[in-house]
């Protein structure tokens, strides 16, 4: 403020834009300041069991009044400036161009980055031990990405709306599981293939399975919910999510309840165990046996199957039923004129979605260990759509931005301890708290931004002379 | 030749629709020739969409038969004992023969082979002008399965498909003049190139029956004479019959074969476009005059 203060001082008479700028941003600090004394400076604490006691907080205040200040200023020197001519049109093929100019290197950055990673994390944290924070927020975004792709095809490609995603998710991580603890099929394979063999081997085994009865069960769902359109389709498949979870609640018997089923076989790696014995995967291949091997592991095998996912998408989306995905979404009474058989259609972008969704469940049972239905509720299927939603409908890169910008700065916003220093908030503030509602409003200023989502543009699939991007605002949204 | 009489690829009998106390289509019978251009016209809500509607599959029609027959007309003994047995098709001496009203809508399209336009236009617009073209000829491309391995990991015997699929596509680009336009995204086309661009994509799906809902629809003279000549291509080198909805008369005279005209539902009038143009009910009907003042409208639109 006091910096403010001069150079109004310092200001010529004439109304120069930086002069009024500066005027405007030193009284509507001083407003501030006036305003929020009452309210935030000055405050009533009780002391032990005795009166109460005044504190003050102008450092707080000031902090506020200076925040005004300057974000006004920065306003009236940009966008409020006057005789600023709105760059309407030229704005958008402005970004655009720059997008265009950066998509062909984002994706490979983004690749190598993802490669990269586990390398990156030791070498900057300083060690295997002190990077396993790091590699299991990278886990963690992995499997964010991989079920963003996933619902991808079902809400941006075929523009089903879907809240019930995390069904397919916990029908994967269930059957997982329950396959692995199974004591008849553990005792059938030492019969056969030697003891420890379903130890070692479930995952692999069981992860293709998971897969398709994740689909299977996308069919079911799909068959009788699928002639319902727009909302009635998300509110049925929203039921179908918390059915499952009450279903795995309630059938004790079967999935052992509430109290989840615990002592999941940890993954191998193809057979041989993360153990330090001398079978295990440290002694076979000369290294010093560490756990974070196991971790190190997991992150590649996360994004081995995000890759996957992603390809498959991209090879989807070039073949027939790919284009009628999309078409679908465009107009689905066109799609029937032409031949396209809209329910079929439909029923392969819910199974095959929920195929992904299935591989990232066994994922998931395999890295945690133990799956319960706490861990299927609707706030996943939401952060999953928001994920989709947020990157852009249909577009891979953006999707994977989005994980990585929800998932991770979510976290980051852990770390706001600089918050709680004496002359800001004070000790007792506990930023944990409000990681949310400051996500909740970066996620409205990113909408505002970007209305349809980070990357709104759509790649088409085939192309005569050169290969454009179709804007956003021709992309329909689909709805049914 | 009144070819609709003697081969008939489509007989309608007796359609009717009624949509709750409105019966917007009232026992309507009529034929359209194999290889005819054949008009179906009528003032404002006189239910010409709603017949295309049943004829497409659309909508199920209240009452009626639609009988389609491919490559050669059917006997009326094969007419009816289909219609007895309660199939949907059957194969008949000379091809096989479609009850269309017993379709679902995407199974005429693919197994009857009837395309269609829509009166407002349904493109796929955030999807290019190529794409749109490509997923027209769906039931082509997927004929060894919606999910074929082949296509899956892209084997030569699915690139030669595909390449057939886009060597289509690019002859219709080529005879509807948008070649340049093909990486475009076709909700940026201007309105006559998107009426143009879907009846190319209607063609992409191989049809034996083209229905077209008002092609015409605010082309200007230019590009309706364009239009004149695609249709008569159409008919000529593809063989394809065509039955179109139309408004504007001199695309209705000029390369209509057979002209059917509907009132409030009803059929008054079916015939050769000069049958038509003189018989006195149509015009009054159509042109909403009376018959002493039929010859100055006429004089009017050109007729
Ligand atoms: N789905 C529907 N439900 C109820 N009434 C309908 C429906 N579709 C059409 N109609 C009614 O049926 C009548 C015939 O409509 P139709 O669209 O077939 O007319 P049209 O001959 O195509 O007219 P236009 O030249 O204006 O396109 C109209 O009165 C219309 O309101
Ligand atoms: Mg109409």
């Amino acid at each position: 403020m006091a910096k403010a203060l001069t150079g109004d001082g310092s200001a010529p008479a004439r109304p120069a834009p930086l002069a009024v700028a500066l005027k405007d941003a030193v009284v509507s600090g001083v407003i501030t300041w006036l305003l929020l004394l009452p309210l935030v400076g000055f405050r009533a604490t009780e002391s032990g069991s005795g009166p109460l006691t005044l504190t003050t907080r102008f450092g707080l205040v000031t902090v506020f009044a200076v925040v005004v200040a300057v974000l006004r200023l920065v306003m009236h020197l940009t966008v409020w400036r006057p005789g600023r001519e709105k760059r309407v049109a030229a704005t958008p093929s402005a970004l655009a161009g720059l997008g265009a100019r950066i998509s062909p290197l984002a994706k490979p950055a983004f690749f190598t980055l993802a490669l990269l990673y586990p390398l990156l994390a030791v070498v900057l944290s300083g060690g295997l031990t002190p990077s396993r924070y790091w590699i299991d927020l990278g886990i963690y975004i992995g499997s964010y990405v991989m079920l963003g792709w996933g619902l991808n095809i079902v809400v941006g490609l075929a523009g089903l709306l879907d809240l019930g995603y995390v069904a397919f998710y916990a029908v994967g991580a269930y059957a997982f599981a329950l396959l692995s603890t199974s004591v008849p099929i553990n005792d059938f394979m030492a019969g056969h293939l030697g003891e420890g063999f379903w130890a070692a081997w479930s995952f692999w085994v069981c992860l293709p399975v998971c897969g398709l009865l994740a689909a299977l069960w996308g069919v079911i769902l799909g068959f009788p919910v699928l002639r319902l359109r727009g909302d009635y389709l998300a509110i049925v498949t929203l039921a179908f999510g918390e059915i499952i979870r009450l279903v795995l609640i309630n059938w004790t018997d079967f999935t052992n309840g509430g109290a989840g089923i615990a002592s999941i076989p940890p993954i191998s790696f193809f057979g041989m165990p993360f153990s330090a014995g001398d079978d295990g995967f440290a002694a076979h291949f000369g290294l010093t046996f560490d756990p974070m091997h196991r971790i190190i592991f997991l992150y590649f095998v996360i994004l081995a199957l995000a890759a996957l996912t992603a390809l498959v998408t991209l090879r989807l989306r070039r073949m027939p039923v790919g284009r009628a995905w999309e078409a679908l979404r465009e107009d689905e009474i066109a799609c029937r004129s032409l031949g396209i058989n809209t329910t079929l259609t439909k029923l392969t972008a819910f199974a095959t979605g929920a195929m992904f969704g299935g591989f990232a469940g066994a994922f998931f049972a395999v890295r945690v260990r133990f799956v319960s239905p706490e861990s299927f509720t609707f706030i996943e299927s939401a952060m999953i759509l928001a994920i989709v939603v947020l990157g852009g409908m249909g577009s891979q890169i953006g999707v994977a931005a989005a994980a990585v910008l929800m998932i991770g700065g979510m976290e980051m916003l852990r770390n706001l301890s600089f918050l709680k220093s004496d002359w800001l908030l004070g000790p007792d503030f506990d930023p944990t708290l409000y990681r949310m509602l400051i996500f909740g409003f970066a996620m409205v200023a990113v909408m505002v931004w970007r209305p349809r989502g980070l990357v709104s543009g759509r790649l088409a699939t085939i192309f005569l002379k050169e290969r454009k991007t179709v804007s956003g605002d021709l992309v329909k949204e689909g709805h049914g | 030749m009144r070819r609709w009489e003697t081969d008939p690829i489509l007989a309608v009998d007796h359609l009717t629709m009624r949509f709750g106390g409105l019966i917007a289509v009232n026992d309507v019978s009529f034929s359209v020739g194999r290889g005819d251009v054949t008009a179906l016209i009528g003032p404002n809500g006189a239910g010409k969409t709603t017949a295309f509607n049943c004829i497409t599959g659309f909508y199920k029609p209240t009452l009626g038969r639609l009988a389609l027959s491919h490559d050669a007309p059917a006997s009326p003994e094969e007419v009816q004992a289909l219609t007895a047995n309660g199939q949907a098709h059957a194969a008949t001496t000379g091809g096989a023969l479609y009850l269309l009203e017993r379709l679902p809508d995407h199974k005429v399209a693919s197994r009857a082979r009837v395309a269609r336009t829509f009166q407002n236009i349904r493109l796929f617009s955030g999807m290019t002008v190529l794409e749109n073209l490509m997923v027209a000829q769906h039931t082509r491309l997927t004929r060894s399965g919606l999910l074929s391995p082949s296509a899956l990991i892209n084997l030569p015997s699915w690139r030669r498909q595909e390449k057939e699929g886009l060597d289509r596509a690019l002859h219709w680009l080529e005879k509807v003049d948008l070649v340049s336009r093909a990486d475009d995204p076709a909700g940026d086309l201007p309105y006559g190139d998107q009426r143009r661009l879907e009846i190319a994509r209607a063609m992409c799906a191989d049809p034996v029956l083209l229905c077209l809902d008002e092609p015409a629809a605010g082309l200007n003279p230019r590009e309706s004479a364009a239009l004149n000549a695609l249709l008569l291509s159409i008919r000529a080198d593809y063989g394809t019959s065509v039955l179109l909805i139309e408004h504007d008369m001199s695309v209705v005279m000029e390369i209509s074969d057979h002209v059917i005209v509907l009132e409030y539902g009803c059929k008054i009038s079916d015939g050769t476009p000069a049958e038509v143009r003189s018989d006195p009910a149509v015009i009054a009907a159509y042109l909403g005059v009376d018959e002493e003042a039929v010859e100055a409208v006429e004089a009017e639109v050109g007729l």
